[in-house]
C-alpha cells in the first residue's frame, strides 16, 4: 500500500508531464534541423497561447471542443473500443447543428440553442451508431469501420455544402447560411469569441464521470472493456452495451461539432474541422481515459492549437509542429516501457494502455 | 493502372503485416513520409533512382519504428499506427515549410515512361499493360512475387502461422517476433516505394499531404480483397476507377455529385466487414500483441 500510492502519483502526474516534455524536445530538434531557431519558435508559441491579447480566451475557445471530443473517445476506450470516428461524428454534428440553426427562427434563444445542440448530440450518436450496430451485430472492427465512416463523413458534408441542398445561395463560397441569432451561444467575455459552449463542456466531465462510476450502464461499460466474455458469464449484454457506448462516444462528439458552430464560426464550411477528432485521441490517451484529466489534457492542446497558429505566423515554422509534439506524448504515454529504457528504471512507471482487451471485444 | 500503383503496393504491404498479425494503419504515414524524403533526395542528388531508394528505404526505417513499438514495446497497434501517421505528418509539414517550400522552383523531373519492346505493340493490351513508368511494373512484379512469397514458400507458410495463431507458431519453434518483424519492415519497403510514387512518378514535386488519405484506401482495399495479394490489387484497380471517374464527372459537369463516387470505396468496405458478399475474416490473431513466455 506504502509503496503503492508514490507509484500511483508518478503515473497520473509524472508522466503525462515527462512525455510533454519529450513532445517538445523531439519537436525542437525536427525545428533545428529544418533550418528555425526552436526556442524563438516555442516563445512564439508559448506567447500565442497565454501572453497576446485575447490569446487565453481563444486558446480556452479551442479547449472547448477538445474536451467533449475526449471524453467521448475516453468513453469508447474504457469499453475496449477505439473510436477513430470522432472527426466524421464532430462533422455530422456540426451538420445537424447547423441545419437546426439556420432553419428555424423566431425561437427564444434558450429553447432554439437546446435544440440545435440536441440535434448535434443526435447526429454524432447516430453516425456512431453504425459501427456501433455493425460490431455487436457482425463483429465488425469499429477501426476500421469509423475510419472508412469518416471519409463518407467528409464527403457527405462536401456534398451537401458545396453543391447540395444545404448550400446559402446568397453567399458565393460555399458554406451553409449563418444560423439564426438566437441560436448562438453567448459570449461570456466582450471583444473575444469565448462562449458559453466552454461551460458546457466544462460540466460534462463530471457528468460523464458519473455515468462511468456511479451508474449501472457505466459499471457494464468497464466490465465490457475488462473483459467481455467474464461480462458475459455474468450476464450482461455485451453487444448492447458496445452499442450504447458507441452511441454516447458519438453523441458528445456531435455536441461538440454543434457547440462549434453555435459558438464559433455561426455556419459551416465544407472543411470545418482542423483535425480535432484526430488530436482528441491524443487528448483521451493523455488523460489516461479519466474524466477529470481531460481538462488539464485540452487545455494544453487548446494551447498548442492556438499557439501554434501565432508560431506559423511569427517565425515561418510550420503549425505542423504540434503534430511532432502529440506524436511523441502518445508514444511516451502508450509504451511506459520506452521510459524504462530511457531512465534505466527497474519497473515500468505504469502498466502499459490496454485498449483492446486481449480477448478481443468481439461478440 | 497509374491511380492504382500506390495503392496496390500500399495494400499489398498491409497483406504481408497483416497476415504476421500486426495491424498496419501506419500505411499513409509510410507513404507520405517517403515521399517526402524520396523527393529531398531526388531533388538533392539530381538522380530520381536514389529518390526511389530512399523512399523505401523510408518506409522500412518507420516500419522499424512501428516494429519496435507494436512488438517488442506492446504498444496498442493502433495507436503505434495512429501515432506514425500524424508523426509523418507533422515531420513533413515542418520540413516543407522550412527548406523545400524556397527550393522547388525547378524539381528534379518525373521517371521516365519505359515501353517494353515488342509487347507493347500487341493491340489493346499492349499500351494497358507494357507502356508504364518504372514503379508501376515494380507493382505489377510485387503483386506475383508477394502471393507466391506469401502461399507458395517456407517463409509465407511462417508468416501466416504466426498471424493465426502465434504460440502454436512458438511451440513448434518459429520466432515469432523474427518473423513479425520481417513481414512489417516488408510492409514498409512496399508502402515506401507506393510513396515514392506520388513524389517522383506522378507529379515530381512533393506537396503537404500530398497522399490525402489514399494509405486508408489501400487499408479498405486489402480488407476489400480479403487479405490476399492478388484479389487486393483488383481492389485497388476497382477504386481506382471510382476516383478517375469521379474526377472526370466533376469536369464534365454531369449533374450526379462527384463525391458519392468519392464514398464508394469506403461504404464499399464497410459492407464488407459488416458480412456482406462473402465474410472478410481477418487473420485470426491480427491486432493482437504477441507476449512471449
Amino acid at each position: 500500500m506504502l509503496n503503492k500510492r508514490p507509484r500511483a502519483i508518478a503515473a497520473a502526474v509524472l508522466l503525462p508531464v515527462i512525455s510533454v516534455v519529450a513532445g517538445f524536445v523531439v519537436a525542437g530538434l525536427a525545428v533545428a534541423i529544418s533550418g528555425a531557431d526552436p526556442f524563438q519558435s516555442f516563445s512564439a508559441l508559448f506567447q500565442g497561447a497565454f501572453i497576446n491579447p485575447r490569446a487565453l480566451p481563444e486558446t480556452l475557445v479551442a479547449t472547448t471542443p477538445y474536451i467533449f471530443l475526449g471524453l467521448g473517445i475516453a468513453l469508447g476506450f474504457r469499453a475496449g473500443l477505439f473510436n477513430i470516428g470522432a472527426e466524421g461524428q464532430f462533422y455530422i454534428g456540426a451538420l445537424f447543428g447547423v441545419f437546426i440553426g439556420y432553419s428555424l427562427h423566431g425561437l427564444p434563444s434558450v429553447l432554439h440553442i437546446t435544440l440545435a445542440l440536441a440535434a448535434g448530440i443526435l447526429g454524432g450518436f447516430l453516425w456512431a451508431a453504425v459501427p456501433g450496430i455493425l460490431k455487436a451485430r457482425f463483429g465488425a472492427h469499429e477501426v476500421i469501420t469509423t475510419i472508412m465512416l469518416n471519409y463518407v463523413a467528409f464527403g457527405l458534408v462536401n456534398f451537401l455544402i458545396n453543391n447540395g441542398p444545404m448550400v446559402d445561395k446568397a453567399s458565393s463560397a460555399p458554406r451553409t447560411p449563418y444560423i439564426d441569432p438566437a441560436a448562438q451561444l453567448p459570449i461570456l467575455a466582450a471583444g473575444t469569441r469565448l462562449h458559453a459552449g466552454l461551460i458546457l463542456a466544462i460540466l460534462a466531465v463530471p457528468v460523464v464521470w458519473f455515468l462511468l462510476a456511479r451508474t449501472t450502464i457505466g459499471f457494464r461499460i468497464r466490465s465490457v472493456g475488462f473483459s467481455p466474455t467474464a461480462s458475459r458469464a455474468a450476464g450482461i449484454s455485451v453487444a448492447w452495451t458496445l452499442l450504447t457506448t458507441m452511441g454516447i462516444s458519438g453523441g458528445l462528439a456531435g455536441l461538440a461539432g454543434a457547440d462549434e458552430v453555435l459558438g464559433v464560426s455561426h455556419y459551416m464550411p465544407p472543411s470545418f474541422s482542423v483535425g480535432y477528432g484526430f488530436d482528441a485521441i491524443a487528448v483521451a490517451l493523455l488523460a489516461r481515459s479519466n474524466p477529470w484529466a481531460m481538462l488539464p489534457a485540452a487545455f494544453l492542446f487548446g494551447a498548442l492549437s492556438s499557439g501554434s497558429r501565432f508560431m506559423q505566423f511569427q517565425t515561418q515554422v510550420s503549425a505542423d509542429v504540434i503534430s511532432i509534439v502529440e506524436a511523441t506524448v502518445i508514444m511516451f504515454v502508450a509504451a511506459p516501457a520506452l521510459f524504462q529504457w530511457i531512465f534505466r528504471l527497474r519497473r515500468a512507471p505504469a502498466p502499459p494502455i490496454k485498449i483492446a482487451s486481449e480477448e478481443g471485444a468481439t461478440v | 493502372m497509374n491511380e492504382a500503383t500506390p495503392l496496390t503496393l500500399a495494400a499489398l504491404g498491409g497483406v504481408v503485416s497483416e497476415r504476421s498479425g500486426v495491424v498496419n494503419i501506419a500505411l499513409e504515414g509510410m507513404m507520405l513520409m517517403s515521399a517526402f524524403t524520396g523527393y529531398v533526395v531526388a531533388f538533392q542528388t539530381h538522380n530520381l533512382w536514389l529518390g526511389v531508394l530512399a523512399g523505401v528505404m523510408t518506409g522500412v526505417v518507420i516500419a522499424a519504428l512501428h516494429a519496435v513499438l507494436s512488438i517488442n514495446l506492446m504498444v496498442d497497434q493502433i495507436v503505434s499506427g495512429f501515432v506514425i501517421n500524424i508523426l509523418a505528418l507533422g515531420v513533413t509539414g515542418v520540413f516543407f515549410k522550412g527548406f523545400l517550400q524556397e527550393a522547388s522552383v525547378a524539381g528534379p523531373g518525373v521517371l521516365p515512361t519505359w515501353e517494353i519492346p515488342v509487347l507493347s505493340q500487341i493491340p489493346i493490351i499492349g499500351p494497358i499493360l507494357f507502356v508504364h513508368q518504372p514503379i508501376t511494373y515494380a507493382m505489377l512484379l510485387a503483386i506475383v512475387l508477394i502471393q507466391f512469397l506469401l502461399f507458395y514458400t517456407v517463409w509465407g507458410l511462417r508468416t501466416r502461422a504466426v498471424g493465426e495463431h502465434p504460440l502454436a507458431a512458438d511451440t513448434v519453434g518459429i520466432n515469432v517476433y523474427l518473423v513479425r518483424y520481417a513481414a512489417v519492415i516488408l510492409s514498409g519497403g512496399l508502402a515506401g516505394l507506393g510513396g515514392a510514387y506520388f513524389s517522383l512518378q506522378q507529379i515530381g514535386q512533393f506537396l503537404p499531404n500530398m497522399t490525402g488519405g489514399r494509405g486508408f484506401i489501400a487499408l479498405a482495399a486489402m480488407i476489400f480483397g480479403k487479405w490476399k495479394p492478388l484479389a487486393a490489387f483488383y481492389a485497388c484497380l476497382l477504386f481506382a476507377g471510382a476516383e478517375a471517374l469521379s474526377g472526370r464527372i466533376q469536369i464534365s459537369g454531369v449533374h450526379i455529385p462527384f463525391q458519392f463516387l468519392g464514398m464508394l470505396p469506403y461504404l464499399l468496405t464497410i459492407i464488407v466487414v459488416a458480412g456482406a458478399m462473402g465474410r472478410a475474416v481477418a487473420p485470426a490473431a491480427d491486432g493482437k500483441p504477441y507476449r512471449k513466455a
